[in-house]
């Protein structure tokens, strides 16, 4: 697979091993109450497990398995795929903070992942196409 | 396919059907058209789409498509492979049970259960990234 799908992967597994962390504190906590703040770990369990495990996975292996280009770089602008990689997870760790830093920090988390996915349509789109193209 | 993932993908299916049978019950409870005590299953609910049924589908995949770990080993461990499976059902399964126990009967074994649910679900992702780690590969 290329570099940056497997960064976007490894990236993914550690926010699966982070989230899934997060998740059972969460869970154990409320069976069997050993931390009353707990629940101030609920957006980064969310924001850690859908969007950096399951979405990010998704998108290192579409850019892996979608259809190459014919000329020029087989996948796209390698600057534009890494922008992407850098501003999401910078988006993803900001959205995260909901609790421990001010709104705005989560709106510009947001922001950067908006960013991010706007990136990765533009990579993405001329790869979508019908056999022989 | 290996055994694992047609296990993981038929189980995943299983848990896309059940999310949305609790979908159900917790809708017909919103329109008052079940008179259940059911608020409790909405965590599973999420659960059950986001890691019974999403997450244990890409799981089969990644296990069965990504790049091989070795000639011989190509899946590096079958073993591991089964913890995760266990471990993420079993877990699935005790919090469907403890979490509506305990928040009707407050029961500390069933507060328990929750704990060994969380402890089970830990252990699957861990076991999954360790496994996968080693396969995530450039070219």
């Amino acid at each position: 697979m290329p570099r940056l799908s497997a960064w976007f992967i490894r990236a993914s597994l550690i926010y699966l091993l982070m989230g899934f962390t997060l998740g059972a504190l969460l869970l154990a906590n409320n069976g069997v109450e050993f931390m009353p703040s707990a629940w101030a770990l609920l957006p980064a369990h969310v924001e850690f497990t859908l969007v950096g495990w399951i979405v990010q996975l998704a998108l290192g292996t579409a850019y892996w398995i979608l259809p190459r280009h014919t000329n020029g770089p087989a996948r796209g602008s390698l600057a534009l795929g890494w922008a992407s990689f850098g501003l999401f997870n910078l988006g993803i760790l900001l959205a995260a903070s909901s609790g421990l830093l001010p709104g705005t920090f989560q709106l510009a988390g947001r922001i950067l992942q908006m960013l991010a996915a706007g990136l990765l349509a533009v990579l993405f789109w001329p790869r979508v196409k019908a056999y022989g193209l | 396919m290996p055994i694992l993932t047609r296990l993981w993908i038929k189980t995943a299916l299983v848990y896309f059907v059940l999310a949305l049978l609790l979908g159900i019950l917790l809708a017909g409870q919103c329109a008052g058209l079940i008179h259940l005590p059911v608020q409790s299953l909405f965590p599973s609910y999420i659960h059950f789409l986001a890691v019974g049924w999403i997450s244990q589908l890409i799981i089969g995949v990644v296990f069965w498509m990504f790049p091989k770990y070795t000639q011989a080993n190509p899946r590096r461990s079958e073993g591991l492979g089964w913890v995760t499976y266990i471990t993420l059902n079993l877990g699935l399964l005790l919090r469907l049970v403890g979490e509506p126990l305990h928040a009707t009967t407050n029961a500390a074994w069933a507060g328990w259960l929750m704990a060994a649910s969380a402890l089970l679900l830990l252990i699957a992702g861990t076991a999954f990234v360790i496994n996968t780690w080693g396969r995530v590969k450039e070219k």
